[in-house]
């Protein structure tokens, strides 16, 4: 008790002087008011940027929408033309991508959570993984551009699905090895007890069990491929003619978009606007779809 | 007969089984592998593809500030100092102001606000990134050439170092502008992780500090942030590691030009903004496809490394 009367006794201001006490107090209270200040501006400033950008787009794209969009291949400047091929060809080329990546994705997955453990050749794939997750999406596109566009001669909507694949594997590796860790080893075991073998255990059990979070994962992964725009430049290239041909150019949204907004055409950049908006409303609705579908769950 | 048939049933079933098995943990266990194939083959790939460019111009393409398509003289220089440049520049803003965000959503905001608060951060993360670019061209490069630019010229007129880096005619699209786009594409990023870094301290060494009476920023700056320096660190790095890449943003703002000025008001390219734009004038087997597949083999090692640091940042604390 004495040794601590001393120390403080030891400090010069606060214990003795009661006008420097408070003082120090109010300056401890003013820096935190401020900081706590400066917090809610920048997240008021996080949701201003959002609300700005919804706004912009509604503003621009919603006076342009029309049922033409829909129904009209793009077209010369002048000619009201429409997205139709550019909103097939993203249905497709994100549709086929998924498919692609997707099994891969949960197989990975499942290896990483089942299998693998904490081995060498398990960590080494969920690094790799995790950096393919981050890594910026023109660089898959150049690869893909380099394996399924130049040795067969031409830009291809089958080389846009194949670039998308790519993206959608990391996604789905992890939301799927995060999911299947989640499941009780209980459950494994109660089904292990019956004599399961262990591929019916994963099959049956942990992915029905983990089913909301994997959905969930390849919601997300849809809602990245399909605003993807720097991975289809050099492989699907887009298509200002209708064409649902694998084996040819294929248009998709976010190319259309990039094409016709540095366009000198006025109605060319109506048309980028409406499909910016045509296409975050997706993105977004996928994303919110995401949420809920695992927020039921937990 | 009829015996025959039901012992040979469950045989039958079990000898499936006994392939199901090995046959489920091969799949899988290629799989894996796949990925690992799929990274080597991407560098691979790329690095054969620059490798032309390599062989011309040697280490010299780093440093290079040449980008002349007529006369086959390529170099990295300006678009690497690109990328590095708004990248840094683009974390100088992002980084506080994610941070006031995550302290806001960890401390702060009262719990009912926590998740839509938090859900609508996280969608600013979702928005593609040529929606960023249209925003960024359409509506930010006629703010910064309007009033933020003029206004910044006039501040540090006179301003020895400032007055070089605030210099020039404020166009709206330049380096200085990309930082901004690339800030707010990456704030969701850097917050999201914050928070959850920030969720991860115990709730007793928080309460203990404000027990003792503790303001809210004094047990930020005294218990969480001491806590989880390394992994805050490591989200800002996976906020440095997107920028890095980020493609079509960048190529609407950023002016794409070849030179290096040292004004930040100047146009730029950055090594993604220059493959986009350049690849279609490239014909396959061209020097400068070759030099650009270089850039990317470089933007690949560049960011390679950042991601890498960054999970090894995070991987103790969050699972990430």
């Amino acid at each position: 008790m004495s040794a601590s009367t001393s120390s403080v006794e030891l400090h010069p201001g606060p214990a003795k002087d009661l006008a420097v006490a408070r003082s120090l107090g109010r300056r401890r209270h003013r820096t935190n008011l401020i900081v706590k200040t400066l917090c809610v501006t920048a997240t008021a400033l996080g949701l201003l940027l959002l609300a700005s950008i919804l706004f912009t787009l509604l503003w621009n794209g919603f006076g342009g929408l029309s049922l033409s969009v829909f129904t009209n291949t793009t077209k010369p400047p002048g000619s009201n033309g429409g997205l139709l091929n550019a909103i097939v060809g993203t249905l497709i080329q994100t549709g086929i991508g998924t498919l692609i990546g997707t099994p891969i994705g949960l197989m990975v997955g499942t290896y990483l959570a089942e299998y693998g453990g904490h081995s060498a050749l398990s960590n080494a794939v969920r690094f790799v993984s995790d950096v393919l997750l981050s890594a910026p999406s023109i660089l898959i596109g150049l690869f893909i551009y380099q394996l399924a566009v130049e040795p067969f001669g031409g830009f291809s909507g089958i080389a846009g699905c194949l670039a998308l694949a790519v993206l959608v594997i990391p996604i789905v590796v992890r939301t799927t090895e995060d999911m299947l860790r989640l499941i009780p080893s209980s459950l494994r075991e109660a089904a292990i007890g019956l004599g399961a073998p262990k591929w019916k255990v994963i099959v049956l059990i942990c992915y029905r069990a983990a089913k909301d979070g994997i959905v969930t994962g390849i919601l997300l992964a849809i809602a990245r491929i399909a605003g993807e725009t720097a991975p289809l430049l050099f492989t699907s290239l887009g298509n200002l003619n209708w064409s649902v041909s694998l084996g040819a150019p294929m248009a998709s949204l976010p190319v259309t978009i990039y094409q016709y907004a540095g366009s000198a055409f006025e109605d060319w950049v109506q048309l980028a606007w409406v499909g910016a908006l045509l296409i975050t409303v997706g993105v977004l609705a996928l994303n919110i779809a995401a949420r809920v579908a695992l927020r039921g769950r937990s | 007969m009829q015996q025959a048939i039901a012992l040979s049933a469950p045989r039958e079933t079990r000898r499936q089984q006994h392939f199901g098995d090995p046959i489920f943990a091969v799949l899988a266990t290629l799989s894996g592998i796949f990925v690992l194939l799929l990274m080597g083959s991407l560098i691979l790939s790329l690095f054969i593809g620059g490798l032309p460019a390599f062989r011309r111009f040697g280490i010299g393409f780093l440093f290079s500030a040449e980008w002349d398509p007529v006369h086959e003289a390529f170099g990295a220089a300006v678009s690497v100092y690109g990328t590095l440049l708004t990248a840094t520049l683009a974390l100088l803003f992002a980084v506080p102001i994610s941070f006031g965000i995550a302290f806001y959503l960890t401390e702060l905001a009262p719990s009912w606000l926590r998740r839509p608060v938090g859900t609508a951060i996280e969608l600013l993360a979702a928005v593609p990134s040529i929606i960023y670019g249209m925003w960024g061209f359409f509506i930010i490069v006629p703010i910064m050439s309007q009033y933020v630019e003029p206004t910044l010229i006039d501040t540090f007129d006179g301003i020895p170092v400032l007055e070089d880096l605030f210099a020039g005619p404020p166009f709206g699209t330049g380096l200085f502008t990309a930082a901004m786009v690339l800030a707010v594409m990456v704030i969701p990023f850097i917050a999201a992780t914050m928070r959850d870094v920030f969720e991860t301290v115990p709730a007793v060494f928080k309460e203990s500090a404000y027990g003792v009476g503790c303001t809210t920023w004094e047990v930020m700056r005294s218990i969480v942030l001491p806590y989880t320096r390394v992994s805050v660190v490591g989200g800002i790095m996976l906020g440095l590691g997107r920028a890095l890449g980020e493609t079509m943003a960048v190529t609407f703002v950023i002016g794409n030009s070849d030179n290096i000025s040292g004004s930040l008001f100047s146009s730029g390219n950055t090594i993604a903004s220059i493959v986009a734009l350049e690849f279609p004038e490239s014909p396959a087997g061209s020097l400068k496809l070759a030099s650009l597949l270089a850039l990317g083999f470089i933007l690949f090692v560049i960011s390679f490394i950042v991601l890498a640091i960054s999970r090894t940042l995070l991987r103790p604390r969050l699972k990430v």
